[in-house]
């Protein structure tokens, strides 16, 4: 009988999706038991986001003056404290999932399963390797816990609809004050969320310049998208680092992905493969990108990009 | 600050195309040109220049895997480590043992700080670092684009998924650094010479005495389901009608 932990990811305001599409990963496992848990400082709004969440059972609080900005070196002993009783525990494999769950699996003496994309068993399951170059199948030891990330591209959010229970937990671990949280620097745009964007532009290397980048802006704001990069328009200082897409960046699938100017590299790729729709434009008809697109256009972006923003809407 | 520990994985090159063996029992790796996994390159280079600018006094370079891993320990010591460490075991090795070999070296040197890569570019984990913070109940500063002390704390800028976070941390620590923390330097012909006379010692794996982790098995290996190569359109009315033909436009 499997009982699956998932580690909700918020903000303190608002649940991530990351949580609804691990939920879906663990109820793949046949007739597991799901429990989400929500750690924060006060977390009402967040754990009532959790409990709709379609086949969650029971959601978990853990509220703490301590809990503010998520700090693994925190999170981890009350996650591992909490962990007992439960044969799974599922983060989302998104930059707070990574940075949390191995710190966890090490509480418990265990090695960790990085990025499931698909549940071959209860304690089997498929994740990629070599940056999507090849999948392997993995199969964890029956007899201790299963702590791993979820590849949130691989699945949908579990429905809503649901009014699990939901309860405080009174965790009495000791909490480390080696690591103090300083600030949070995000962009300031009203752009979508690159991760749950329906629609994603994303912009390269053969942009040439942080201003040529406005081309990507005015198409993305005229379709709702999101913003997207390759390594080679956010090393070249194009772009900030969060917008890239790829093995060493985020791994998204909306249903719509433009890339602009994107030669179209094995890393980059494994990052979009999941994608609806991939549509690449690009000067160079030889380019890798177009091999993985569903709509190619040869050309120069500097003509296509306006003339298509101006088509549009 | 005394001493800094690195570690440097032994990986398939960043540029080869990794293929799926036949058998499916694996990745072809014979003959294949291997490297430093990029990301430790970085964590290298940042420990160099925390040396060079007067913040500790000695970078040591540790790798854990076949003797064949000398050759990545030797490119480390040429861009400018000051010793290296091989603790060498005969088969691949996991995250959680790993983390517990560090640790135990850790103790060895009393080292005042580890850096480590973000990840490895073959099996993508992310974890060893993280594990060892946990295993040595330390802080840790995962995906790093920025780092700076102050007496026997450290500033750590990291890429998160929604921007900057800054952390500030107490010493020692493990940091894990992602790509834009800085561009590690060429290594230079007198340099590979010098690195010959550093001391390169082989420890195995063994002599540790380090508890065996629980192993996920790894039964098969297949090659990705491809994409299907889709249309070309000629010129932007062709693309957008594409995109209506699709409704998401």
């Amino acid at each position: 009988m499997s009982k699956v932990l998932v580690i909700a990811e918020h903000d303190g305001e608002s649940l991530n999706a990351s949580t609804a599409k691990c939920v879906a990963c663990a109820a793949q496992i046949d007739g597991a038991d799901i429990e989400v848990v929500v750690l924060g400082t006060s977390v009402a709004g967040v754990a009532a986001e959790a409990a709709e969440i379609s086949g969650v059972g029971r959601v978990v609080t853990i509220e703490r003056e301590d809990n503010g900005p998520a700090i693994a070196a925190i999170l981890a002993p009350q996650v591992a404290a909490l962990a007992d009783g439960y044969s799974h525990v599922f983060g989302p494999s998104t930059a707070f999932g990574k940075d949390l769950m191995p710190r966890v699996a090490a509480l418990l003496g265990v090695n960790q399963i990085s990025d499931i994309m698909s549940v071959d068993g209860s304690h089997s399951f498929k994740r990629p390797i070599y940056a999507g170059n090849a999948i392997v199948s993995v199969e964890a030891p029956a007899d201790y816990t299963v702590v791993a990330t979820v590849r949130i591209a691989s699945y949908s959010a579990a429905s809503g609809g649901n009014s699990a229970a939901i309860e405080s937990a009174d965790i009495t671990v000791e909490i480390p004050t080696h690591t103090r949280f300083v600030e949070l620097q995000t962009g300031t745009s009203d752009r979508p969320d690159l991760q749950a964007a329906a629609r994603v532009i994303a912009g390269g290397r053969a942009l040439g310049s942080e201003e040529n980048f406005e081309l990507i802006y005015k198409l993305a704001d005229k379709i709702g998208a999101a913003i997207g990069s390759s390594r080679a328009a956010v090393d070249a200082g194009y772009v900030p680092p969060e917008t890239q897409v790829g093995q060493t960046g985020q791994i998204i699938a909306p249903d719509l992905y433009i890339a602009i100017g994107i030669s179209g590299a094995i890393q980059h790729i494994t990052g979009i493969k999941d994608a609806g729709t991939i549509v690449a434009i690009n000067k160079d008809e030889e380019a890798p990108i177009f091999e993985v697109s569903d709509i190619g256009l040869v050309g120069d972006l500097f003509s296509i990009v306006p003339e298509l923003t101006d088509a549009l809407g | 600050m005394e001493k800094i520990l690195v570690g440097l994985k032994r990986v398939v090159d960043y540029n080869v195309r990794v293929q799926v063996k036949s058998d499916r029992s694996g990745v072809e790796t014979d003959g294949v040109k291997m490297s430093i996994n990029p990301f430790d390159e970085i964590a290298l280079e940042e420990a160099l220049r925390i040396k060079e600018r007067g913040d500790a006094s000695e970078v040591v370079v540790i790798s854990i895997g076949s003797a064949e891993a000398q050759q990545q320990l030797r490119t480390g010591l040429a861009m400018g480590a000051d010793r290296a460490i091989l603790v060498e075991s005969g088969s691949s090795t996991d995250a959680l043992t790993v983390a517990r070999v560090f640790k135990s070296i850790i103790e060895r040197e009393n080292a005042d700080l580890v850096i480590l890569g973000k990840q490895a570019i073959d099996d993508d984990n992310s974890q060893t670092g993280q594990m060892l913070a946990a295993l040595w109940g330390r802080p840790q500063a995962t995906f790093a684009s920025e780092v700076t002390f102050e007496g026997s704390t450290a500033k750590v800028t990291r890429e998160v998924d929604s921007g900057m976070e800054t952390l500030e941390i107490d010493l020692p620590a493990v940091i894990t650094v992602d790509l834009r923390l800085n561009e590690p330097r060429y290594v230079k012909l007198p340099d590979i010479m010098k690195a010959k006379k550093k001391p390169l010692d082989t420890i195995p794996l063994a002599d540790l005495d380090i508890e065996p982790a629980p192993q996920i098995k790894e039964i098969e290996f297949k090659p990705p389901e491809g994409r299907q190569r889709g249309i070309m359109v000629n010129d932007v009315a062709g693309l957008v009608a594409a995109l209506k033909d699709k409704g998401l436009v």
